[in-house]
C-alpha cells in the first residue's frame, strides 16, 4: 500500500515519524531499544543478521540496519530516538550519526552548527512553498508597520510641514 | 489553596546533562551555555517552590513504542532516573508529590482531558536537564530542593497534541492547582525545543528569528501561538522543534498577563537552539504594593500621550 500524502511530506529531507511509520517500523524500533541492555548489544554485535531474526522486520528493513542506511530507516518507519541507539551501540556520537545523514563530514557538520546552525532559507519545501510562516509574518510585519511610525516622529522635528498633515488627517 | 507562581521554558538537550555529568561545564563551549543560568538559579533558590510540576517528554528511554500515552501523569513517591543506554545519569533520585498529583488527575480528567496515570514512571534528561540548569547540579545521593509531578507530554510519534490542546491542559492543571486545600506555592515548568531537527538529511536546522518570535509571544500575545499548526512547527523550527508546544502548557497555567523576568538565548547546544525564559504571575507579588505602582504607572502614561497629542 502506497503511503498516504502528508502536508508534512513536503518539508525537504524530513520524515516524519507519524503513526503510519509508528506501525510500520515497530520491530526497527524495538530492535534499537533492545540495544539499551549491554548483553543484547554483545548478541548483536556478535551476528547481526542473526539478532535481527528476533524483530520480524522486512527484507528492507533488515539491509538498512546491516547498512546502518540511517535515513532509509527513518524512512521505514524508524524513529531518531531509537536509531541513535544503533548508532551508540556502534560506538558513535550523536553528531557522527547527524553528519551521516546530512551526507557531510563531521567536522562540516560541527561547523555548521557553530555558525548558527543549518538556515530554514530555501529549506522549508519541495515544492517551492519558501514563504516563511505567516506567524512569523504577521508579527514581522507588525513591527516594520510600528517601524515607520517611529520613524516620521523623528522626521516631524525635522520636516515639520512635510509629516503633520499625515498626522493630521490619521485623527 | 495551592497556586502557580511562575512559569519556567527550558531546553534540555541531552548534551548539557552530558556535560553537567562529565564536569565540562567550565569549557569555552558549555560555559556559554551555562552562565545563561547562574541568574535563573539565584531566582530559584529565592523563590523556594514548594513543588514543580515539570512538561516534559521521555526519548524512547523510559517509554517505548509499545505504549505511547499523549499526556502521562507521574503520581508516584519517587522517580528514578532512566538508563538511558549507558547507566542513569548520576542525579538523585526525584521525590514525587502524589497527594498533588492525583488530585491533578482527578480534577483534570473530570474536566475532559483523559490523563494516563503513571504510579511508576522513570525519568530522562528530558526531565533531569532542566531541573539541573535551575536547581544547579546536586550529587546522587543529594537531594533536589522540592517534590516533583511529572507530565510526560508524546512530542515523539506524529501527531503529537495540538498548541491549543496543550494550552487548555494547562488551564486546567492550574484550576486543579487551585482547589488543593494546601498552601503550596508551585512552580511549572516547559521542556524541550527551540529550534532543532536531529532526523534526516535537513538535520542541523536552527531558525532563530522563528524561536525570538516564539519566545516575544510566549509572553506578550500566547493566543497566536496557540493556532500555529503543527506543520508550521516542523517546517520552521525542525521536525524536533514541535517539542516547543509542550511550552504552552505551561504557559496555560500561567495568568493572561504576566512578567518576563528573565529569558536566555543561545546556539548552539549540540544540535539544538537553547531557550530559557521565567515567566511570573503578577499576583505572586503582594498586592498591595502593586497596585499603586500601576495606578502611578498609568497616569504618567496618560500625562505622557497627553503631552504627545498635544504636539
Amino acid at each position: 500500500m502506497a503511503r498516504e500524502q502528508q502536508d508534512y511530506d513536503d518539508i525537504p529531507g524530513t520524515f516524519v515519524f507519524d503513526a503510519e511509520r509508528s506501525r510500520q517500523g515497530y520491530g526497527i524500533n524495538m530492535f534499537c531499544m533492545s540495544l539499551m541492555k549491554d548483553e543484547n548489544r554483545k548478541a548483536f554485535k556478535a551476528n547481526e543478521a542473526e539478532y535481527l531474526k528476533k524483530f520480524k522486520l522486512t527484507p528492507e528493513q533488515t539491509d538498512a540496519v546491516l547498512k546502518r542506511d540511517y535515513n532509509r530507516l527513518l524512512e521505514l518507519g524508524g524513529n531518531i530516538y531509537f536509531t541513535a541507539k544503533l548508532g551508540a551501540a556502534d560506538g558513535h556520537s550523536f553528531q557522527h550519526l547527524a553528519a551521516v545523514m546530512t551526507g557531510a563530514s563531521q567536522q562540516d557538520y560541527a561547523s555548521m552548527m557553530l555558525g548558527g546552525g543549518r538556515s530554514v532559507e530555501g529549506n522549508r519545501s519541495r515544492t517551492g512553498k519558501n514563504a516563511p510562516s505567516k506567524f512569523l509574518s504577521a508579527a514581522a510585519s507588525k513591527k516594520a508597520a510600528a517601524k515607520p511610525k517611529a520613524k516620521a516622529k523623528t522626521k516631524t522635528t525635522k520636516t515639520k510641514t512635510k509629516a503633520k498633515p499625515k498626522s493630521a488627517k490619521r485623527k | 489553596m495551592a497556586r502557580i507562581i511562575a512559569g519556567i521554558g527550558a531546553s534540555h538537550v541531552p548534551a548539557i546533562g552530558a556535560a553537567i555529568d562529565n564536569g565540562k561545564t567550565e569549557e569555552p563551549y558549555w560555559k556559554r551555555v551555562f552562565v545563561g543560568f547562574e541568574k535563573s538559579q539565584q531566582w530559584m533558590r529565592e523563590t523556594k517552590p514548594d513543588v514543580a510540576i515539570v512538561v516534559y517528554n521521555d526519548h524512547a528511554s523510559a517509554f517505548s513504542v509499545e505504549m505511547i500515552p499523549t499526556f502521562a501523569l507521574g503520581c508516584a513517591a519517587e522517580f528514578p532516573p532512566a538508563d538511558e543506554g549507558w547507566g542513569p545519569r548520576p542525579v538523585p533520585v526525584a521525590e514525587g508529590h502524589p497527594a498533588l498529583a492525583s488530585h491533578i488527575a482527578q480534577s483534570c480528567i473530570l474536566d475532559e482531558f483523559d490523563l494516563t496515570i503513571c504510579n511508576k514512571m522513570e525519568i530522562d534528561h528530558g526531565m533531569t536537564v532542566p531541573m539541573n540548569l535551575l536547581f544547579g547540579k546536586i550529587e546522587k545521593h543529594g537531594h533536589w530542593p522540592c517534590p516533583v509531578i511529572p507530565l510526560a507530554v508524546n512530542v515523539v510519534m506524529y501527531p503529537p497534541p495540538t498548541g491549543h490542546r496543550c494550552y487548555m491542559l494547562g488551564r486546567a492543571i492550574r484550576k486543579a492547582v487551585e482547589s488543593f486545600p494546601d498552601d503550596l506555592r508551585v512552580v511549572i515548568f516547559g521542556t524541550g525545543g527551540l529550534s532543532h531537527q536531529i532526523s534526516g538529511p535537513r538535520a542541523g536546522l536552527i531558525n532563530s528569528k522563528w524561536d525570538k518570535n516564539f519566545l516575544d509571544n510566549l509572553t506578550k500575545d500566547p493566543q497566536k501561538l496557540v493556532k500555529v499548526p503543527h506543520i508550521d512547527y516542523m517546517r520552521e523550527a525542525g521536525a524536533e522543534g514541535i517539542e516547543m508546544v509542550m511550552w504552552l502548557v505551561m504557559r496555560g497555567a500561567l495568568d493572561d498577563k504576566v512578567d518576563e523576568v528573565y529569558r536566555f538565548y543561545t546556539v548552539p547546544a549540540s544540535n539544538t537552539a537553547v531557550g530559557h525564559i521565567i515567566l511570573e504571575n503578577r499576583a505572586r507579588k503582594s498586592a498591595v504594593k502593586r497596585k499603586p505602582a500601576t495606578k502611578h504607572k498609568r497616569a504618567a502614561a496618560r500625562a505622557r500621550s497627553a503631552v504627545r497629542r498635544s504636539r
